[in-house]
């Protein structure tokens, strides 16, 4: 009985925080711009594709396979984790086991990925400690980047290694008169017996461990690189599903084009409020998709290593450009929540991403075409280059000889229209 | 004009309309196409594949202006813009509803950007052209013009990732007798020749490297005879990156189209 009370205050706290947190996250998507979605079905499929078969993690084979054990883990053993928080509130045993053979597949399932996923963590870790992958470095790793990760792996090690004691434990416990499979466990098992009391008390340990952990781990998220874990497979969901070349329109620019093109052209002027601004200077003009990019952004560096700008030594990291949306909305968003005047007289162009990173870009896409979880940088690197140009007239002067061109004699270079067809002039082809 | 030759003339949108004809198809040379010296090679190359299957088109000519893709790249909106609905109007005047695009830039930009303002055509990239005629059985190569040529593709983004068409190319290679090599980054992993998002019209921001001496380099490992492309600035990148590393002699930078001109003896 005391044990439920217990949990059931627990539990109602790990509840509150988690609210707080999450009323504080919707208050900071309520800044942002809109940013349309539809075809439900075909996101359906996306998302089956992207997060459940792992297809775009997989892109780079051997350690993809590390990701996806992990991941696929999660969701078998998430099974259990609701058991256990069912069976801490009613002071249940093992709630789901009237479910039988069912019960006993998953129990088995979730033994064998407890294993593998310790594994797994240590494999993680080894390479974060020990090997100096290029992938990890950048200068938006900053320490706070490299602690959050190696606090995530640690908490999910000793996540796995807890289930596994209160595995053991309970194989031993029980001997041979237990609910569910524990195919791995098992075969540990004979190696770990003891008395009653002893295992009684591994088991209980486990337990409280496991489950404070999974409560403590989920509060700790949201505020780490690590709430990609919450918000990966929404973002996969909710992504862009044009080609990768696709630019979205810009609405409020056409009016003005049509009222310059078709000056008879009338309006509907009652729609017109404050002037919007042109693209994007700051964390609030973003798109909430934008913002939802970088919040599900786990850093894994696979956009910065494909980028041929950054492999060539240029500034720009498309992995540092969803890091800087993060913080600067985290920096400039908590307050405006507060006061919606609110100016610190920094933005994010320049303050965080320089003039020189945004022009570095060739939108080849090849960070989006990497991103296991289809961030889609280059949309958000060109309402920035708009902000710059619309804005400000700020392009490098190369580019405005080209707007100059174009706007003069409808090429990017200073030729005639007449000329237009000098390419065909004397062409002849052998007699067929 | 020697004996053996058939003098071409590409047919201009407006004599057509003049004459109430209707082509089936558009080609929209592109400004490379037209004012790139060495694009204009790639223009002739098609122009004479077009006339050799008969094909019913014609070009705009000086009614044809830039898409606006660099200007919009570049964040200026409101140009890009104004060419768009320019060109809109002149495709709405000549009720034009196929485009073929020897420029990935401007295939992208007709396909997935002008329906947005309001223009809706079916747009095809000359390599998915030519290579529905060979599926079709209506192109055929006899000749073995390029049998001990050793070809490697490289991708441009504008046709590759940005609206996956990776096959037809690499189709049309298939099909000319050839010895077809992939480079170490291909089809959705291949590097960018450095060029895109109007990078082609600037200096590159300060590195250690440029991007096209990086893909240059993987197109010399490859051992390759011949660097196909589909794209009028991956063809200048590439070109400038073998003239540095003094590798034109031995290995040429051409275009798909070239290559069926010229397996074809066109």
């Amino acid at each position: 009985m005391n044990k439920q009370i217990i949990f059931i205050i627990v539990l109602f706290l790990t509840i509150a925080v988690f609210t707080y947190t999450a009323r504080r996250v919707y208050l900071l998507f309520k800044l942002t711009k809109p940013f349309p979605v539809g075809d439900w079905w075909k996101r359906v499929v996306l998302t089956f594709k992207v997060v459940l078969a792992q297809t775009k993690i997989f892109r780079f084979p051997a350690i993809g396979l590390v990701h996806a054990i992990t991941f696929w883990g999660f969701i078998v053993i998430a099974l259990g984790s609701f058991e256990m928080i069912i069976d801490g509130v009613f002071g249940t045993e093992r709630f789901f086991s009237f479910t039988g053979k069912l019960y006993d597949l998953v129990m088995a399932l979730g033994d064998l990925f407890a294993w593998l996923i310790l594994f797994a963590m240590i494999i993680f870790l080894t390479r974060r400690l020990f090997l100096k992958i290029k992938r990890f470095q950048g200068v938006e790793m900053k320490p706070i980047s490299k602690i959050d990760a190696n606090i995530a792996l640690t908490i999910i090690l000793i996540l796995m290694i807890s289930l596994i004691g209160m595995n053991i434990s309970y194989v031993n416990m029980n001997a041979g008169n237990y609910l569910g499979v524990y195919t791995v466990s098992k075969l540990v098992a004979p190696y770990f017996t003891g008395d009653s009391h002893s295992l009684h008390l591994v088991y209980e340990t486990s337990w409280w461990i496991h489950i404070l952990l999974i409560f403590i781990f989920a509060n700790i998220l949201p505020y780490s690189k690590h709430f990609h874990v919450f918000m990966s497979a929404p973002n996969v969901f909710l992504s862009r599903l044009e080609p990768l070349g696709y630019l979205p329109n810009m609405e409020n620019v056409m009016k003005e084009v049509k009222l310059m093109m078709e000056p008879d052209a009338t309006f509907d002027e009652t729609e017109e409020d404050t002037p919007e601004r042109f693209g994007v200077l700051d964390a609030e003009d973003v798109t909430w998709k934008n913002y939802l990019d970088s919040l599900a952004c786990t850093q894994c560096g696979r956009c910065t290593s494909v980028c041929p700008a950054n492999i060539t030594g240029k500034l720009l990291s498309p992995r540092k450009v969803m890091v800087d949306l993060r913080s600067r909305m985290k920096e400039k968003g908590s307050k405006l929540i507060k006061d919606s005047n609110y100016s610190d007289g920094k933005s994010l162009i320049r303050n965080y991403i320089t003039e020189e990173e945004l022009w570095a870009c060739t939108t080849c896409n090849a960070c989006a075409q990497e991103c296991p979880i289809n961030i889609n940088h280059p949309t958000l690197i060109m309402d920035m280059r708009r902000y710059l140009v619309m804005e400000e007239a700020a392009a490098p002067a190369m580019l405005n000889t080209i707007f100059t061109n174009i706007e003069n004699n409808g090429a990017p270079w200073q030729f005639s229209p007449e000329d237009r067809m000098l390419w065909a002039k004397d062409l002849a082809m052998n007699k067929k | 004009m020697e004996e053996n030759k058939i003098k071409l003339t590409v047919p201009i949108m407006a004599d057509l309309f003049a004459k109430n004809e209707k082509p089936e198809y558009l080609f929209w040379v592109g400004c490379a196409g037209a004012f790139d010296d060495r694009y204009k090679k790639v223009s002739r190359a098609f122009a004479k594949i077009l006339a050799y299957l008969n094909v019913s088109y014609a070009c705009l000519g000086q009614e044809e202006t830039c898409t606006g893709d660099p200007a919009r790249r570049a964040g200026n909106e409101m140009l890009f813009q104004m060419q768009a609905m320019t060109n809109i109007e002149t495709f709405k005047m000549y009720d034009i509803k196929k485009i073929i695009t020897i420029c990935p830039h401007c295939y992208n930009i007709f396909k997935n950007e002008y329906p947005d303002l309001g223009g809706q055509y079916e747009v095809i990239h000359h390599t998915q052209f030519l290579n529905d005629l060979i599926s079709k059985g209506k192109l055929k190569f006899d000749l073995d013009l390029l049998k001990d040529k050793k070809i490697t593709y490289h991708d441009p983004c504008y046709l590759g990732r940005a609206n996956e068409e990776y096959d037809a190319p690499r189709n049309i290679l298939k099909a000319i007798p050839s010895v077809n090599i992939e480079m170490k980054r291909n089809r959705s992993s291949a590097l960018c020749c450095g060029a895109g998002g109007a990078q082609m019209f600037k200096e590159a921001e300060k590195g250690d490297k440029e991007i096209y001496m990086e893909r240059t380099e993987e197109v010399i490992e490859t051992g390759a005879d011949i660097v196909a492309t589909a794209c009028p600035f991956c063809m200048t990148m590439l070109t400038d990156g073998l003239k540095y590393k003094d590798k034109e002699e031995d290995l040429k930078n051409y275009d798909i189209a070239e290559l069926v001109a010229m397996e074809l003896d066109l």
